[in-house]
């Protein structure tokens, strides 16, 4: 490890001990952090993998029926029926902290509609009828998995980059500094034995002289 | 900017049925088409479901607005059925923040 490039005085010597100082307090900071996180972040995507599992599943079953419903009827038919949409979805966004990550919550506001189909029955299959239902119902669980599905990515992102910085104090900061006290240290005291030394080789002189 | 619409992107035989529920679809046929209608989208709408076809092809942008709040891009299986995208997605995370995938081991047995 490679010691940082400074003179070795005892004033860098006290600059560089504050600053050991404050990179263990903020290492051990930092790591208190990471823990806190990852703990959430198991919560958050165990609840991720259930809701996807869950979506996933009724997504395609709901998707299914809806290409049987388009095979069944008329494209025209089927684009007429549904193009113009009785509901209007629109979400009020907001955005929470989760360890100081800003992630975004969803609250769904749907708009008074005067009914679910925006068609009439005569015109389509039932298979429609029930895709749409389906999809209907469907709709919060799938902006829920959108909002914890994007914390998770957010979580794991700042996981990844507090990890980083971990290991930055722990390996790399940490030891230099320590090695660089070290380092300053034994010079000083190399001096210091340098200055007795001399100290007692000049008494010994005046005191031969003085005979 | 974001203004909390939702909005659905895929291939026609998948988004149509969206559009009944009252969500903004953009059907798109082939790979460009695909990235530049994203991109477009990603400026306005808040919550974007991409089918896995697209997401796969668009896998590069989409890795961009991860790191974001707004918007949400997340993928959805598409009406020829599931190819377990989403699911790969979970696990990059956990192995990402974890450094292994604990998760999937534990559960998947």
């Amino acid at each position: 490890m490679s010691k940082l490039n400074v003179n070795p005085t005892r004033m860098e010597l006290r600059r560089l001990k504050n600053r050991l100082k404050t990179a263990t307090r903020g290492h051990k900071l930092l790591k208190d952090k990471s823990d806190e996180m990852i703990r959430q972040f198991m919560l958050y995507v165990r609840e991720n993998k259930r809701l996807r599992e869950e979506v996933e599943e009724e997504l395609v079953t709901s998707l299914k029926s809806f290409m049987l419903a388009r095979a069944v009827s008329s494209d025209a038919e089927i684009e007429e029926a549904i193009s113009m949409p009785t509901a209007k979805v629109s979400l009020e966004t907001s955005s929470k902290n989760v360890m100081s990550v800003n992630v975004p919550v969803f609250n769904v506001t749907e708009s008074e509609t005067s009914g679910l189909y925006p068609y009439s029955f005569a015109s389509v299959t039932s298979e429609l009828d029930s895709s749409i239902a389906s999809l209907t119902t469907l709709l919060p669980k799938l902006l829920k998995l959108a909002e914890v599905e994007k914390t998770c990515n957010m979580l794991a992102d700042e996981i990844e980059k507090n990890r980083r910085r971990v290991n930055a104090l722990e390996y790399v900061m940490i030891p230099q500094l320590e090695e660089t006290i070290k380092y300053i240290v034994m010079k000083l005291d190399e001096n210091e034995r340098g200055a007795t030394t001399r100290l007692m080789k000049v008494k010994s002189m005046i005191e031969e002289q003085n005979k | 900017m974001h203004d909390g619409s939702i909005a659905v992107l895929g291939d026609k035989d998948s988004v149509l049925a969206f559009k009944a529920i009252g969500l903004d679809v953009f059907p798109v046929e082939n790979e460009t088409q695909a990235r530049e209608k994203l991109h477009a989208l990603a400026r306005k709408y808040s919550v974007i479901f991409v089918t896995e076809q697209i997401a796969e092809q668009a896998s590069a942008l989409i890795e961009r607005y991860k790191s974001r709040p707004y918007p949400v891009v997340v993928p959805i299986p598409s009406a020829e059925g599931n190819k377990g995208l989403g699911m790969q997605g979970i696990k990059s995370n956990v192995e990402k923040a974890i450094g292994a995938d604990i998760l999937f081991d534990k559960e998947g047995k």
